[in-house]
Order: C-alpha cells, then sequence, then structure tokens
C-alpha cells in the first residue's frame, strides 16, 4: 500500500508541475496508476466494489485536484468507476443467473451466455430490476454508431466488441478486482491504440489531390495524415506553427520526414490561405459534452476562417478525451496560463518590469493561454477511435450513457455527477447532493 | 594502440559509472546570514516568511524536486526549531546555531562528510523554473576538460535601472568580466563606487585572455552548482565568510591555486532571489504574472484551491467578497478572507483569513495571514506581517512594514519607511554584515513574542499617561528608528516604488555624472592611445592650468602688496615645487601673469601700455630671471610658440640689445641660434 501511495504522490507532484505532456499520455499513466491502487487495494469479502470504488475515488479526486486543467484525467477516473461498477453488475448477474439456472453446469451456461447474453440479462432483469446489468459504455460507443447508420467500417471495433464479449463470457468464474484489472487493461489498451483506429478512418476522409490544413502539433493528426499517405493518396499539407509554442515546426519536419509534401505558415497567414483548403484536421485537448472543443490556442481562429469559407473542420479526439462536462466558463475554468518566457526574452524585457521606478505596478502584461475554446457549430465533424460522429451527436453520446445509468437506480449517476463535480466547484456538488437526497 | 583503445573505453566505462552512481545533492541554506529583513526575522526566519501566500522556501524545494535533484541538506541556523517543524522529514536538515555566515555553514557541511560529487548550492530564499540539467551537463563537461573548474554559476540576462543604477530586485549594479568563448567568470563586482564612475581591471585580464566582455546586465542568481572542492576550499580559508564577496572575489584574484568559475546563462527560465524588499515585491509580481510558471500560486497551493480568473486575479474557493468590493488586476485573495462594502484593493497580496472592513484602500501591499483591517484604513506599498490589527482609519504610507502583532491605533498615521516591530530595536548594530537573528535554539516564538505582547502592555499601561503612545491611542508596538546613513537609501530597497522626487533628484545627480562620465571615458580612451611619456602630459595638462592661476593670483597680490621679490620668488619656488612644475612653464606662467597685470592695468593708448609693460618688467625682472637662469633659447621659443612674443618684436629686442653691455648680451648669446633661425626664416619669405 505504501508502495502505490508513493506512486500516486509522484504522479500528482508530476501532474502539478506539468511534467506530462499531451492527455494521451496522462491518460495511460492515469489507467496504469490506478490500475495498481486496484490491484493493492485489500477488499474485504462483502462488498468487495464499495471498497474499490471507495479507494478509486479517494486517488481519483487528488489526480483531478492536482491537474484540473487536464480533462483527460478525471475522464479515465471515471471510466474506471464504470468499469468497476459494471464488473459488480455483471458478477451479480452471473450469480443470480446461477441461482436461477441452478441446474445447469458452468461450462453449459458460459456457452449459454455467450450465445445470448442479452436474453439472460433480459430474463435476470424481469427477475429483479434493481440489479439490472447496465450496457456499458464501451457497448454504448461501439453499438450506437451501428444503428444510427453512421457509416464506419472498423474492423477493430467489432475486434474490441468481441475481446468485451469473451472478458464478459469468463467474468463470472473469476474474482471482481481480477475482472475489473482486466477491463482496466484493455481500457489503457484502448487508450495506447486509438491512434491507429482513428488513422484506419483517414482514408475514407483525405481524397486525392486535396490540401489539407492543421495547426500546432497533434500526435493524432500526424498517425491520421501518415495514414492516408501509406494507402497511396496524395494529397498537402499545411502546418500553421501554432505560436507561441511553435509546435507545427516539428509537425512539419515530422511530416516531410515520411514524404508529405508540406507548406509551412505563420497562424496569422491562416486566413489568407483557407481558401486553399480542402479540409481543416485538428487534434482537441478535449471534447466537451455540448460538442465543444477545447483545443490549443489558436485553433478557434482556425475554426472561424474554416466557417467564413465553408471549409470541412474536422477534430481528432481518442475517447479519452471525451468529457462528460459542460464549458459552463470555458476561458477561465478549462484554461491555463502559461508562462510569459514563451512569448518574449524575459531579459530584453526586464526594463519593462521593474517596479522600483514608476507606479509601482507592471504596465506590461502578458496573457498566455494554453487553449481555445471552439463552439460546437464550428465543427463539421468529429473523428473518434470509434467512428466519425457529428458535434450534436457527442452531447448525445453522454446523454444516453446517463441515461442508461438512470435506469439501474440513482447511486451511480449520482457517482458520476459527484467525480463531474469536484472539476465543477463546489456549488455544484452540493446541489447535485441535495438533489440526489430528493430523489 | 590497441591496448591504449581499451584502456580510454575502460575510462569512458568507469566514468559513466561514476555518473550514474552519483544522485544530484543540493544544500539549501535556510539562513540568509543578512539583517535585510531585520524586523520581521526577528519572530520568524526568513524561509518561512510568504511570498504570494506560499513560504519561500517551498517555491525553492519544489524547484529542486523538479530539476531532478534527489537529495537536499537543509542548512538551518536561525529559528532552526521552526524551519525543521516546518519541513518535518522531507527532507535532510542540518541544524547549528552557532554559524554566522555561509563560509560557517559550509565548512560544518564539509565536516559532516555528507557531500560526494557536485551540487547544487542554493539559498532557501531563490525562486527559479529553469532546467538544471543543460546547466549539469556544461558543468559536467567543463570539468572533464579542466579539473580545475569548481563552480558554474547561474546568470540571468536582465538589465539594470538607467536612472538608479539599480538591478529590478534592488541589489547594487553587477559588473561582470566574462569570457565569451569559454564562459569563464573573470571578474565579479557587486559594489562598484558610482561616485568614482568607473571600475578597475587587472591588466593581466585583459593580456590573459584573448577577448573578454564586460556585462552589466547579468543578474547572479544565486544558483551555484558546485564540485566538492568548493567545500574544502571554505575549510581551507576559515576567513571565508560570504558566498560572494569572499569566496568568489577570493578565487578570481587567487592565482596560485588556479581555480576557475564559469558561468551559465539562462534566457527563457527564470531564477532569482529574495535579498531584500524590493525584490520581494518585485519577486512577487513576478510570480502573479507568472514568469515563474508553473510554480504559481494556482498550481503551487495545495491545500487551499486558488483559481485564476481574468485579469491576473487569484481568488481561493471561499472568499466572502462584498458585492461593491473592487478587486483590481493581479490580486492574490487567500482562503477564508473576508472584504468589505467599497474596498479597493489592487496589486496586492492577501493572505488567508484576514478580514478587511469597509471603505479600506489597498494598493500594492502584502498582507500575510490572520490580519484585521478596520473600516476606512489606507495602505500602499506596505508590508503587513501576521495577526496585525489596524484599527479604524489608520494609515500605511509608502515603504512600511508591519511586523507580526503590531496593532496600529485609530487614525494613526505611520510615517514612509518606518519599520514597526513588538519587540524593541536591537541596540547593538556593529556592521550591515550579521546574521539573521538567531534568538536562541528553542526557536519556539509564540511564548517569548507572547510575554513580550504582556511586557509591551504593561509598559503601554505604565506609559499611557505620557505623551503619546508611539502608535497612537491602543497602537502596540516600536516604530523601529532608521539606522544613520541607511536613511538616504531607505527607498532603495523599500517595497514602495521610489518616489518621483528621488527619481527627479538622481537624473539630475546622473547627468552631471554622465559629463564627468564622458570626460573620463574620453582621458581613458586617449589613455589607452597614448603612451606612458604622453600620459605625464596628459595628467599634467590640467595641473599646469590651475598652476597657473595660482601663479597669476600669487603674482597679483606680489604687486599689490609690496611683496619683496625675493619673497615672492620663494613663494613662486614652492609652488612650482608643490605642482612640479618645470622651471620653463613656470616662468612661461609668470610672463603671462606679468603681461596681464600691464593690460589690465589702466591705459589709453598703445604707447601707455607699452609702458606699462616696461614697468612691470622691470619692476619683476629680478623674479623672471630667477627662473629663466639656466634657459636659453627655449624660453623664447616657447614664448614664440605660444605666441606671447611676436617674431619681430623678438628681433627688435636682438637689435636694441646689440648695443648693451656685456651682461645684458648674455641672453642675447644664449638665444643666438634661436634668432638666427627666425632672420633666416623671415629672409626666406622676403624672398
Amino acid at each position: 500500500m505504501p508502495d502505490t501511495q508513493a506512486l500516486v504522490n509522484d504522479f500528482i507532484s508530476k501532474l502539478k508541475k506539468r511534467k506530462i505532456e499531451g492527455s494521451q499520455a496522462t491518460a495511460k499513466q492515469t489507467a496504469e496508476l490506478l490500475r495498481s491502487v486496484i490491484s493493492q487495494t485489500r477488499v474485504p469479502y462483502t462488498n468487495q466494489a464499495a471498497a474499490l470504488i471507495q479507494s478509486v475515488k479517494a486517488v481519483g479526486e487528488r489526480l483531478i485536484a492536482a491537474n484540473p486543467v487536464e480533462l483527460a484525467v478525471g475522464n479515465v477516473v471515471r471510466r474506471v468507476l464504470h468499469i468497476i461498477r459494471e464488473e459488480d453488475l455483471s458478477l451479480t448477474t452471473a450469480a443470480m443467473a446461477g441461482l436461477n439456472l441452478s441446474a445447469v453446469s458452468d461450462d453449459e451456461d458460459d456457452a449459454d451466455r455467450d450465445n445470448q447474453p442479452v436474453l439472460s440479462a433480459a430474463a435476470i432483469a424481469a427477475a429483479s430490476r434493481s440489479t439490472l446489468r447496465p450496457p456499458s459504455l464501451q457497448t454504448l460507443l461501439e453499438d450506437v454508431p451501428d444503428s444510427a447508420a453512421i457509416p464506419h467500417t472498423s474492423s477493430s471495433g467489432g475486434d474490441s466488441e468481441g475481446k468485451s464479449k469473451s472478458a464478459d463470457k469468463s467474468s463470472r468464474s473469476r474474482k471482481l478486482k481480477h475482472d475489473v484489472i482486466e477491463a482496466v487493461n484493455e481500457l489503457i489498451q484502448d487508450i495506447s491504440t486509438c491512434h491507429e483506429q482513428i488513422a484506419e478512418q483517414a482514408v475514407e476522409h483525405i481524397h486525392q489531390n486535396e490540401v489539407i490544413l492543421t495547426l500546432g502539433s497533434s500526435r493524432t493528426v500526424l498517425e491520421f495524415l501518415c495514414a492516408a499517405k501509406e494507402k497511396k493518396r496524395s494529397f498537402r499539407v499545411f502546418v500553421s506553427e501554432g505560436a507561441p509554442r511553435y509546435q507545427g515546426h516539428l509537425l512539419a519536419k515530422e511530416l516531410v520526414t515520411r514524404g508529405l509534401q508540406t507548406t509551412l505558415i505563420t497562424d496569422s497567414a491562416v486566413f489568407a490561405m483557407i481558401s486553399r483548403v480542402n479540409m481543416v484536421i485538428v487534434g482537441a485537448h478535449a471534447v466537451m459534452a455540448n460538442g465543444g472543443v477545447i483545443a490549443p490556442v489558436g485553433v478557434n481562429m482556425v475554426a472561424l476562417a474554416a466557417q467564413k469559407h465553408a471549409v470541412p473542420f474536422v477534430v481528432l479526439a481518442g475517447s479519452h478525451k471525451l468529457c462528460p462536462l459542460y464549458p459552463h466558463h470555458p476561458e477561465v475554468l478549462l484554461n491555463e496560463l502559461r508562462s510569459p518566457s514563451e512569448l518574449l526574452d524575459f531579459g530584453e524585457f526586464s526594463d519593462c518590469l521593474d517596479f522600483g521606478s514608476g507606479i509601482g505596478a507592471p504596465l506590461l502584461h502578458v496573457v498566455n493561454p494554453t487553449f481555445d475554446y471552439v463552439q460546437p457549430k464550428l465543427v463539421s465533424l468529429f473523428i473518434t477511435d470509434t467512428g466519425g460522429h457529428n458535434p450534436s451527436y457527442i452531447g448525445e453520446m453522454y446523454r444516453l450513457f446517463v441515461v442508461s445509468a438512470r435506469g439501474e437506480g440513482m447511486n451511480f449517476k449520482s457517482e458520476i455527477m459527484r467525480t463531474n463535480c469536484i472539476a465543477e466547484g463546489n456549488f455544484f456538488g452540493k446541489l447535485e447532493d441535495r438533489k440526489s437526497r430528493f430523489l | 594502440m590497441g591496448a591504449q583503445k581499451k584502456g580510454a573505453t575502460a575510462r569512458v566505462a568507469e566514468d559513466s559509472e561514476v555518473v550514474a552512481r552519483h544522485s544530484l545533492q543540493a544544500i539549501l541554506l535556510a539562513d540568509s546570514f543578512t539583517t535585510k529583513f531585520h524586523s520581521i526575522i526577528l519572530e520568524r526566519p526568513r524561509v518561512l516568511l510568504p511570498l504570494v501566500n506560499i513560504p519561500m522556501i517551498d517555491y525553492t524545494l519544489a524547484w529542486l524536486e523538479s530539476a531532478g535533484v534527489e537529495e537536499v541538506f537543509v542548512f538551518c541556523c536561525a529559528h532552526s526549531k521552526q524551519v525543521i517543524d516546518y519541513l518535518k522529514f522531507s527532507v535532510t536538515t542540518i541544524e547549528a546555531n552557532d554559524s554566522i555566515s555561509a563560509g560557517d555553514a559550509l565548512r560544518l557541511i564539509y565536516e559532516r562528510q555528507v557531500i560526494d560529487g557536485d551540487f547544487v548550492l542554493i539559498s532557501g530564499d531563490t525562486v527559479s523554473n529553469m532546467s538544471l540539467t543543460q546547466a549539469l551537463e556544461e558543468h559536467k563537461e567543463i570539468r572533464k576538460r579542466d579539473a580545475n573548474a569548481i563552480m558554474t554559476m547561474v546568470v540571468q540576462h536582465s538589465k539594470p535601472s538607467p536612472i538608479t543604477q539599480q538591478s529590478r530586485l534592488g541589489t547594487d549594479e553587477l559588473f561582470m568580466a566574462i569570457n565569451p568563448d569559454t564562459k569563464q567568470l573573470l571578474y565579479y563586482e557587486d559594489k562598484a563606487e558610482y561616485s568614482k564612475g568607473f571600475i578597475s581591471l587587472d591588466k593581466t585580464l585583459i593580456a590573459d585572455n584573448p577577448s573578454i566582455v564586460l556585462h552589466n546586465d547579468k543578474q547572479d542568481c544565486y544558483i551555484d552548482i558546485c564540485s566538492e572542492q568548493v567545500l574544502s576550499l571554505f575549510t581551507d580559508n576559515f576567513d571565508y565568510q560570504h558566498l560572494r564577496r569572499h569566496f568568489v572575489k577570493g578565487l578570481l584574484l587567487d592565482d596560485i591555486m588556479g581555480y576557475k568559475i564559469f558561468t551559465h546563462e539562462i534566457h527563457s527560465s527564470y531564477a532569482a532571489r529574495i535579498d531584500n524588499f524590493r525584490s520581494y515585491d518585485t519577486i512577487s509580481k513576478d510570480i502573479i504574472q507568472r514568469w515563474t510558471y508553473p510554480f504559481v500560486p494556482d498550481i503551487l497551493c495545495g491545500s487551499s484551491a486558488i483559481k485564476l480568473e481574468r485579469q491576473g486575479i487569484y481568488r481561493a474557493s471561499e472568499v466572502t467578497l462584498s458585492r461593491s468590493a473592487q478587486v483590481g488586476s493581479f490580486t492574490v485573495i487567500g482562503q477564508g478572507t473576508k472584504i468589505g462594502n467599497n474596498t479597493k484593493i489592487s496589486h496586492s497580496v492577501i493572505g488567508e483569513g484576514c478580514s478587511i472592513g469597509s471603505n479600506v484602500t489597498i494598493e500594492g501591499s502584502y498582507i500575510w495571514n490572520d490580519v484585521t483591517i478596520e473600516d476606512g484604513c489606507r495602505l500602499s506599498h506596505a508590508i503587513v506581517c501576521d495577526g496585525v490589527t489596524m484599527k479604524l482609519g489608520a494609515v500605511l504610507e509608502p515603504g512600511v512594514v508591519l511586523s507580526f502583532k503590531v496593532v496600529v491605533g485609530e487614525q494613526f498615521v505611520v510615517p514612509a519607511y518606518s519599520m514597526v516591530s513588538l519587540i524593541q530595536q536591537p541596540t547593538q548594530q556593529d556592521s550591515d554584515e550579521e546574521l539573521e537573528y538567531a534568538e536562541n535554539s528553542s526557536g519556539t516564538v509564540e511564548i517569548p513574542s507572547d510575554k513580550l505582547n504582556g511586557e509591551i502592555a504593561s509598559d503601554l499601561s505604565e506609559t499611557q499617561y505620557g505623551p503619546t503612545p508611539e502608535l497612537g491611542t491602543g497602537g502596540v508596538g516600536y516604530i523601529w528608528s532608521i539606522f544613520e546613513g541607511a536613511h538616504d537609501e531607505e527607498w532603495r530597497h523599500s517595497v514602495a516604488p521610489i518616489p518621483t522626487d528621488k527619481l527627479a533628484k538622481i537624473m539630475l545627480d546622473k547627468d552631471e555624472d554622465e559629463e564627468l562620465l564622458t570626460q573620463d571615458g574620453n582621458a581613458l580612451v586617449e589613455e589607452l592611445k597614448s603612451d606612458s611619456e604622453d600620459d605625464d602630459n596628459e595628467g599634467s595638462r590640467d595641473d599646469y592650468a590651475s598652476f597657473e592661476k595660482e601663479v597669476q593670483a600669487t603674482f597679483l597680490r606680489a604687486v599689490h602688496e609690496n611683496v619683496k621679490v625675493d619673497h615672492a620668488v620663494l613663494e613662486m619656488n614652492g609652488l612650482r615645487l608643490s605642482y612640479n612644475i618645470a622651471a620653463v612653464d613656470c616662468a612661461g606662467a609668470i610672463f603671462y601673469s606679468m603681461m596681464k597685470l600691464a593690460v589690465e592695468s589702466l591705459h589709453s593708448s598703445a604707447r601707455e601700455l607699452h609702458r606699462n609693460a616696461v614697468e612691470v618688467i622691470t619692476t619683476w625682472q629680478k623674479l623672471l630671471k630667477s627662473f629663466v637662469h639656466d634657459i636659453d633659447e627655449e624660453i623664447l621659443h616657447l614664448l614664440y610658440d605660444k605666441e606671447i612674443l611676436q617674431e619681430d618684436a623678438i628681433l627688435r629686442w636682438a637689435d636694441e640689445k646689440e648695443g648693451a653691455d656685456e651682461s645684458d648680451k648674455m641672453f642675447l648669446k644664449r638665444s643666438e641660434k634661436f634668432i638666427q633661425w627666425l632672420r633666416e626664416a623671415e629672409e626666406e619669405e622676403e624672398d
């Protein structure tokens, strides 16, 4: 236990000092940390899930507080909590099934569940409403696109579905903790392979001889473009340099080494160049529940330019970037001001910052925000590892998620809400507590 | 050859092993060994003073941790108990109460033998976000080349104010000579005398180094990467006390051991040390402006969540703010603070648990925790420590520092730049170099201060009937008198910006200085250009002018007071010797004075003037002769050259003297050659 404690503290200090760059790395490390927390937690014989939830929540709250701007942490914590509940329920369900079908041997039971899992679940739901097995987030994300008839031919989606089913199948015979760890492993796997899954769809979106504009640097965008290149598409890329960190330079370099025709432009030239562009593709920091995007600074300008010239604006985001929060105050709450030294050299301006003479207050203010908020109406399409979605649908997905959770009692919902509240501030937390007491 | 190679690789392996084995260590001096925050540090160590609501040492430790330092030794001296209690067991602390300087501290650490390799030497009041890796690599690289390189000093580009010759941090302008190729530090002077207007470098510096750059736009960050020899050097030289003044300067001057110091300049990152109230103010503002990112309040604050809002306002989650209160930009408000109606706050830092009444104006001030400010108070550019109470309508003028638990009485105006403390001012002040006041080893400040409180209260009740308590009615505390000499300089290091009248005054002074400087500059240039021979001339030119004046004055006095010629000769000779002037020049000066007298005395025609001249010359010829006795034609030549005598006049004189007696002819004979030359020249012209 002290071992995990040290790990947690280490991770928190890294988060605090902003040592981890990029939401994918953060999400992955968070999931790995939570996995080790879960594996180290001693579970009592009764109420195993509650113990796990408690320890994950305790760690999760600290992690979120350490860097409230990095929404991926909260997203992963919520996903892990969800996994625990899901596995708990599926175990209970299986136990119920075992009670109901006590005559059937283990092997047959497994086979039976394998063939008709939904049916058995429905049967149990009829028997006991309170312990209904909810559809998992995974199945939600994967099933709904098909039903909504959005064209996407992701082979990996099918694979992971099969995997999750097989995980479901064997869940009964294993202990809860083990199941949870398996599921978290899957989550980690998902997070680390989200680039490839997104990149697989590239060839459907990028066409021959098109001009693509992107801003700054995103690994997802890089993989996406390269995947299209590998499929023998020939196209050109405009890279806007992404001041003040100029990560666009790195992206341009990387694209050139991979053999793509690249043009580097300044951020201020975006509007001038946008009329030549066929599609804008950018990465995101987080995707909010209303379909709004938190993205590196400058992206909003690109989005507005794209709208002006009716250029499709496509956002790439792994599912760990989908966040069930609403951007009430995006500029303040969900932004971070970095050091002014990224903009200008301290030594050169040190005489402007001499407070000894003058009014004693700085006359020079340097503001260096990290993120922009892009309204959902400016986004044409989201491409996640589960396929393409339009912005209004992103919210839908979360509504579905919450509504489906409502089915089997308030506990879970308030759980989500309460974890949300960690980032939302105390006011909402109190409100929610009162509400849940009411309900 | 093969064997050699093998050996080389083996050594490389060894090297890397050494590097791998050695974990980076740091020595943090949690004691400044100065008295800069004197009125406050009597009660709390400097490193625990809050800087934007977070103790200074937290910034330093957080930076050390993020920079990859694995082991930190915190050296505590004054109030060691408080420091140790604060740090708990997170770092190794070394405690010594008898150390009075950084030198002592390092000697003690050497005795403990805890340092085994390169280490970072830093003071507990340093704020930085620089990356150490590059500096460390540079240090190692140089060490490999040159085993005598024992220290790498971190410097930052930062211009000093052109007006006050002072850096942003309130320290004096720093001069460093650095070799631009090797980055070796060659000269370090932080106490240059501006009155002189120049600094002097050792000649050998220029001789030894192909190129040398003299900087005045570098800031010393007081972050040093040292080799372990540094500690042993301190032990060897037991008189080293101050890190810079003794150690660095000592090393630079000492060419026997040949130790070298190198510099590492940081560009985009930030590093600065809090040295005085001015730098406290500057660095606070830098932190609020996020130059120290990620060490900024909203990230570093552990327990209470502080959020950054628009216009750089940092607000903790539980602040009671009246609707009519106006919180201006770049302000920090701590947890649990209450602010009343119509209160205006700007560019200030307010700590936790403060209660601020209505109609209060706070401007550019630093208010620490649990401070009570009643209605109608006005504060500008002040520092207010924990537990202070300001009663109705009290006013703090710029630069005031209120120490812990002081009470300012109703309507009382605390004069500018005053230090107020519950503790009476220590009377003995031998120098500005003593240690942070090490009260006692117990460090339990609460009890003594409480006791003091009581004493003061009783004192006050006794003196209550006296004329006025020092801090108004109901006030508790002593206003410290400002030390003599420091009085004029008080504004330099204060939190308040420099008042405009002072600035104007400095500007004036500076203009004059500038003239002087340019003069000196010219002189310097010429000196450099000219040979040593010319040097003397240059130096004596000014002397000659003043000598001439003196001669004139003496001569006139001699004329008016009818001094005997012999006496005048004596006086002139005295003057000549004291100015170290050649007899020829002296004669010239006398002659000039004589002629001047002749011209200045009343005359209506040329004839009269001539008579005057003759009269003067005849009266004082003995004086003139006494200086020209060993001169032949030189004097004539001189006079001619100086256009005192016209060519014609000389020739006429020669003609006149043709028929004169022998004694008179002596001059003529002596100057025969010159006259010959003049005549020839004349003939040539005529041709």
